[in-house]
This record gives C-alpha cells, structure tokens and sequence, in this order.
C-alpha cells in the first residue's frame, strides 16, 4: 500500500520510496524507508495530506503519497 | 586594535534564526539585497568578549545544501567562495531543540565544507516540556564541535554563544562522516581529477544547477577526461548519500539525547484538529481574517486624524512665519503636503505589517497554505502562493519575492503575474481618502460601512488575482513537475522583539523608498503647477480682473478667481487638460487626471499629488479630506468626489498596474521583459473599463 492509502490517525512504515518522483527535499527532511509515518490530518478531498515523519510535520499532496510505499504500523 | 571576524548564521527554517539573530545584533542591523539578485540580505554587528567585533550574517533558512531555491543558492554560493568578503571565519548552525536529527543534516553538510562550525541548539525551554533530555559532552565529541544551549525566549545562554564565537580558532574542521563511501570508485576518480579541491564541494557543484561563481565553474569545465553521471544516477547519489547522513546522526543521538514521550505533550496536534479542520479551519481563517481589516480601519483612525491635522498647521505655519518668496511656497505646498500624503499612512500600513508578521511566526501561515493549496491548485496556484497573495496586502515586491519557494515554474510564474492585484498597502491610502468621501458613516452588525467597503476591495483584489490566475492557466502552455512539500512547524507564541523589529523595518523602508519617490515627485509638480507659458499665466491678474470687473467681487472671491486661472494655465494645467478627454468618461477632473499619471511610478502619490495640487495657492489651513471634499465636478456641478466617480476610481485603483517597482522586480524574478509589460498594459486597460463601465452605470 502506499501511503495515500491511510486513514486520518493511522500509522505506517516507510518501506520504500521512488527517488525519480520523490523531491530530494521530502527525503532530507525525513521521508526515508525504516522511518514511522502518521497521518495527522487532511484537507477536503484527502488533499494535501499533513503528514508526522519521524516527529517532522509536514504537508505533501496526494500525487506525491502515492510515490511512498509503506506497510501499516500499529503504534 | 579590535578585529572583526565573519559570523554565517544558518539553519533550517523555523528554529528561531532570526531570534538568535535578533539576540546577538539588537538594533545594529540592516537589511539589504544580495548583488544582482533580490534575496534580501540581513547582516549586523555584535560586540563579543575580549574586544573581538563580529559582523553576523543571517543567511536565508535552507534544509540542506542541496539548493532547491534562489534563497538556498545564496547560502551554498556564500559557503563555496573562500574569496567573498562574506566568507565566515565561523559558522553557526542554528537548530531546534525538537526536530534535532532533522536540523543536524544540514550541519554535516557544512562540517564537510571544513568550515569552523558551532551548533546553536535552539528553544531549550521546551526540552522539559517535549520530555527532551541532552547529553552534550556525548554530542560534541561526535559532532566535532562546541554546542551552544540556548533560549531566545527566555534569553539564556547567549553569552556562552558570543564567548564560543569569540574562540572560533579551538574549533575543530574535522568532517563528521565521510560521504565518499556512497561510490567509492566515483569520488575517487574526482579526488584524482581535481586534487586541490575540497571533495565535497566538487561534489556540490555537480549536484546543482546553480552557478557558482565562475572560478569554480572552470576549473571544472578544465578537465575534459572528467565524465560526470547522468542526472538519475546523481539523484540515486544523493538519496544515498541522505540516507547515510541520516544513519551517522542516528546513531549519534542514540546516545546524545533521549526523548521521555509519556512527559511529553503536543500541543500542535491538538490545535491542528480544529486549526486544519475541514470546516472550523476555513471558518477560523475567514475571522481572522474579517478581524484584521476591522482592526485595521478601528486602530489607525485617531493617529491618522492627527497626523493630518498636524501636517496641514505645519504647512500653515511655515507660510505665515518664513519669509514669504519661492522657496517658502515650495516648503509648505509641494513638500510638506506631498510628505504629509505618506507619512498620514504609517499607522495602517504599521498594523498590517504587524499583523501579517504575528501570522508568519506564529506558524498559522503554513496551516493556511496546507488549507488552501487544494482550492488555489483548480486556479492553477499553489497552496503557497497564499502566503505572497497574503503579504501582497502589505507590499507586492516582498509577496513576489516570496514565491520562490514554489517548487514548479508554471504555477509560480501566474503566482507573480497575478500578485499585483492584492490590495497592497499603497493602494490604501486612495483607497481610505476616497472611502472617507464617498461611502457613508453607519453601522451594519458592529461593522462600519467605511471598513466593509474597505473589506471588498480585499476581497476584489484577491478574486481578480484568483480569476487572472484561472485564465492564465489555461493560456499558459507550460510544462513543469510541480513538488508541494511544506512544513508544519510548531506553534510559538510570536516573539515580541522579532515582530517588533519586522514592523519597524518594514514600515521604514516602505516610508523611506514611498518617500523619496513622493518627495521628488511633489516637488516636479509644485514646479509645474506654479509656473506656466504664455499670457494666459503671467498676466492671469489682468485677464481676470478685467473679466470680473463687472461683477463687484471681493478681494478673496477674485484672488481665489486668480489662483484658479493660474492653475488651469499652468505647465501641469495644460497637461491636465489635454489628457481630460480620456478620463471624463470616468467621472474624472483633469486634476484627478495629473495624480492618476503621477500614480504610475507609484501608487501612493495619488494622495500627496492632489495635495499640492489642490494646496498650491490656498491660503487656509485645510487637511487633504476637506480639500477633496470641496471640489466642484466643473461640467455638472455637485461635488467632483460624488459616489459615482468614487466607485470608478476605486475601481481603478483596484486593477491598474501603477508601481515602477513592482515591474522591475517581475523583471528581475522572470528574467525578462515581456511578462511586466504584459502586466502594465493588461492591468491598465482591463482597470480603465471597469472603471468606465462603473461610472457609466453609477452616475
């Protein structure tokens, strides 16, 4: 699954991310595979989607998401 | 002998760099540009113990050293030049105590540059609150460095960061890790390549799109055995080399710091389920926002009405005590009236300033781009382009340098083309002279009238850029990978010395940079205005005394009489005149005519011009209100500032393209001419039909 794919307040793993549609600056602040990814929060129509990776907080569109492969985590 | 050494401040956006900044320089600061570009330039001066001056600079807040902006590319360039009288002896890495690992990429990047490095750790009052505990001593050995514990909020340890600065020579330029592991076989063939050079900063200059500095550039275009990789496989590069930063900080926190989450609280969380909620989030924002304006128009009212009493005794009282001649009427008719029409404004213009700094470092900006990128997206914007349509409100030249954090070129190109048509604070001086006239006193819901009208012409502004953009998308065949990450920082209570500070330099520089403008512009048009070709001007005494000689007038009747018929024969009269014709459709006078062209070198001149325009020969004390107040539409009759040709000039004002500067930095930042002109002439004409169209309807 990636992680367009979670529910407000579900958790997920970083499994694996595609470098070529990933900016780097998403990578630098965080998003890297092994890291704990929560939804906090999303705007009408599940976008953008406000994300907390590894304690970073911050906001991403759904075209990205969907580019972060993850597996569900149960915190 | 004091020597002054060279201090970088750097740091990721967010960890309270510009406090620290604000800590270390106080007042001794100035802003500037960068050479050639627009990045504005923060630099100061701090005294530190044992004698030792330090010139601070704060660099813009970048992530990494992989720039990704204009703004990043200022701190790489800095960084990468040992020549640049800039070039710091010591840099200091700013970070939030919270977002710790996050913050300490970018600082092993810069230890790799073999520059002495400090690590200021921000916001250490939050560590009990966060559950946060530091061992320092562990952290310093691994970083290769000195750390500085610090709060900007409660002002604590700042001498033991000036004391660290003024020992930079115990600093060590060891790296922290070494990044050539990631392609052994690569990185050694570029050492062979390049053997006087810093590996990491070769590797910099690959990696980025940016020009560095022409030295650097050669020396790399020198050497033609040299192959570099494809753009892929360096990006696989650069993900690896992260992810290895990324394990070494890891692993360094392990030890260096340990985080109780049971004692911590978050409080972000619990804000952002109502403060981004899909319904109270947008709700929310709409009263702040109403708040703002109202606050606005109630708060600014009294110093206002002072201001221009005050400036209208002061005309009066250089008339009636300096000796009378030419100068004197220059002094009290062109300039004091001229810089009376700006300096009337500082209030308003104080308050927005205020309010928008409050929004920026509270963090609640970043919640309103995640809440409106979804909606700005359909008009071809961005989430982020609310923040330069936000602060376009104050100025359009910082709102159009803030969209270089757009990540795609297409939606921050319409960004900059439509941010001229938020209501900017130098609309609002026509903007509230001409409310003052025209819209009546009265209440509706504890809301006045005068500042609901105000509200409109927001909210006009904002939907004509949203509108411009809708349709500049679909012209606009450009193709562009559009990145959207921003962060959610914490929320902080806005720090009272860093809004102070904003306010003031702001205000400064738009009164100073408004001023010379006005200053200038006034003084041209007290010249024109007082002085004219031919008979009709010099002998205006003769010509009208004989024509009202039958009518038995006093002396002020016939000397008003005098003054009017100098006015209409003066160099700005006949000028006035001979552009009427395009302007009386819109319920203008040639007067109104002379200010709305003085406008386009900026708008604010509009009020300062009448001002000398009409003050020029009046002998009573009168504020610039009761002036406008009294003119005589010449053809119909009735006053010339009725509802009608008050809507149309608003109106005007609203959509007209009337700022030099605005276009010249629409020049800079688009890096051609085309997309300012387009602007002018589009803007122009659509403002010149609205316009026509309302007074025609209205009259």
């Amino acid at each position: 699954m990636t992680l367009a794919d979670l529910k407000r307040g579900q958790h997920g793993i970083i499994t694996d991310v595609s470098s070529i549609h990933i900016p780097l600056k998403l990578l630098e602040m965080g998003c890297l595979p092994g890291n704990l990814v929560e939804l906090v929060q999303v705007a009408p129509f599940a976008d953008p989607m406000y994300l907390n990776i590894n304690g970073t907080h911050l906001a991403i569109r759904k075209e990205t998401a969907i580019h972060i492969i993850i597996e569900t985590a149960h915190e | 002998m004091s020597k002054q050494i060279n201090v970088a401040l750097i740091g990721n956006p967010n960890t309270g760099k510009t406090s620290v900044f604000n800590a270390l320089t106080g007042l001794n600061q100035k802003v500037g540009n960068y050479p050639g570009i627009t990045v504005e330039k923060k630099e100061g001066i701090c005294k530190l113990p044992r004698g030792v001056k330090a010139h601070i600079i704060d660099l813009p807040g970048t992530y990494s050293l992989n720039a990704s902006s204009l703004d990043e590319n200022v701190v790489i360039e800095l960084l990468l030049n040992k020549t640049d009288k800039d070039y710091p002896d010591v840099a200091v890495v700013v970070s939030d105590v919270e977002n710790l690992k996050r913050n300490l990429l970018l600082f092993t990047q810069i230890k790799d540059l073999k520059i002495p490095t400090i690590l200021v750790i921000n916001m250490a009052d939050r560590m009990e609150y966060k559950g946060i505990s530091l061992n320092i001593e562990h952290l310093e050995e691994q970083l290769k460095t000195k750390i500085a514990l610090i709060s900007t909020r409660k002002n604590k340890g700042i001498d033991k960061l000036k004391e660290l600065i003024a020992t930079h020579k115990e600093l060590s330029i060891e790296p922290c890790l070494d990044a050539s592991t990631i392609d052994k076989a690569y990185f050694d063939n570029l050492r062979k390549a390049f053997p006087n050079q810093l590996l990491y900063k070769l590797w910099l200059v690959i990696t980025q799109d940016v020009n560095f500095g022409k030295t650097d550039r050669q020396t790399f275009d020198a050497v033609e055995d040299f192959k570099t990789k494809s753009k892929t496989d360096l990006k696989r590069l650069q993900q690896k080399e992260t992810i290895k930063r990324y394990q070494f900080i890891n692993e360094t926190l392990k030890l260096g710091q340990t985080i109780d989450l049971k004692s911590a609280k978050d409080l972000r969380i619990k804000l952002d389920r109502i403060l981004t909620h899909k319904v109270w989030g947008y709700l929310i924002f709409g009263v702040i926002l109403l708040t703002i304006f109202q606050a606005i128009y109630d708060w600014s009212s009294i110093p206002m009405d002072f201001i221009d009493s005050s400036f209208a005794s002061l005309s009066e009282w250089t008339k009636s005590n300096l000796p009378e001649g030419a100068f004197t009427n220059l002094l009290a008719e062109g300039i004091i009236s001229g810089l009376g029409g700006i300096v009337i404004f500082i209030p308003q213009i104080a308050f927005l300033f205020l309010f928008i700094s409050i929004l920026e470092e509270s963090g609640y900006m970043s919640r309103v781009v995640f809440l409106m990128d979804r909606i700005m997206r359909r008009f071809g914007l961005s989430g982020k382009s609310v923040v330069p349509l936000i602060s376009g409100t104050a100025c359009a030249i910082p709102a159009i340098m803030a969209t270089r954090n757009i990540e795609s070129w297409k939606e921050r190109l319409i960004t900059i083309l439509v941010t001229p048509f938020t209501t900017c604070s130098a609309r609002l001086p026509v903007y509230l002279i001409i409310i003052a006239l025209v819209i009546p006193e009265g209440r509706i819901l504890g809301l006045s009238y005068q500042a609901l009208t105000l509200m409109l012409l927001y909210l006009i502004g904002f939907g004509a850029a949203v509108g411009s953009a809708w349709i500049l998308n679909k012209i606009l065949k450009i193709k562009s990978k559009s990145f959207f990450v921003v962060e959610m920082p914490n929320y902080k209570l806005p720090l009272f010395k860093n809004v102070a500070l904003t306010v003031l330099e702001k205000t400064k520089a738009f009164v100073f940079g408004a001023g010379k403008i006005i200053l200038a512009i006034s003084i041209v048009l007290w010249f024109l205005a007082s002085y004219g070709p031919g008979d009709d001007f010099n002998n205006a005494e003769t010509i009208v005394t004989e024509q009202y000689a039958s009518e038995n007038l006093t002396e002020d009747e016939l000397n008003q009489k005098i003054e009017s018929h100098k006015l209409e024969h003066s160099f700005i009269g006949i000028a006035g005149h001979a552009i009427e014709p395009a302007i009386r459709p819109l319920g203008y006078d040639w007067k109104i005519g002379i200010a709305i062209v003085s406008s386009f070198a900026a708008r604010e001149v509009f009020v300062g011009t009448l001002a000398t325009i009409y003050s020029v020969g009046s002998d009573e004390e009168e504020t610039i209100k009761n002036r406008m107040a009294g003119e005589v539409n010449p053809i119909l009759g009735g006053p010339l500032f009725n509802f009608a040709s008050g809507i149309s000039l608003l109106l005007f004002y609203a959509f007209a393209m009337q700022c030099m500067s605005t276009l010249a930095i629409v020049k800079k930042e688009t890096n051609s001419w085309k997309w300012p002109m387009y602007q002018l002439v589009i803007m122009s004409a659509f403002a010149y039909i609205v316009a026509l169209i309302a007074y025609q309807v209205l009259k």
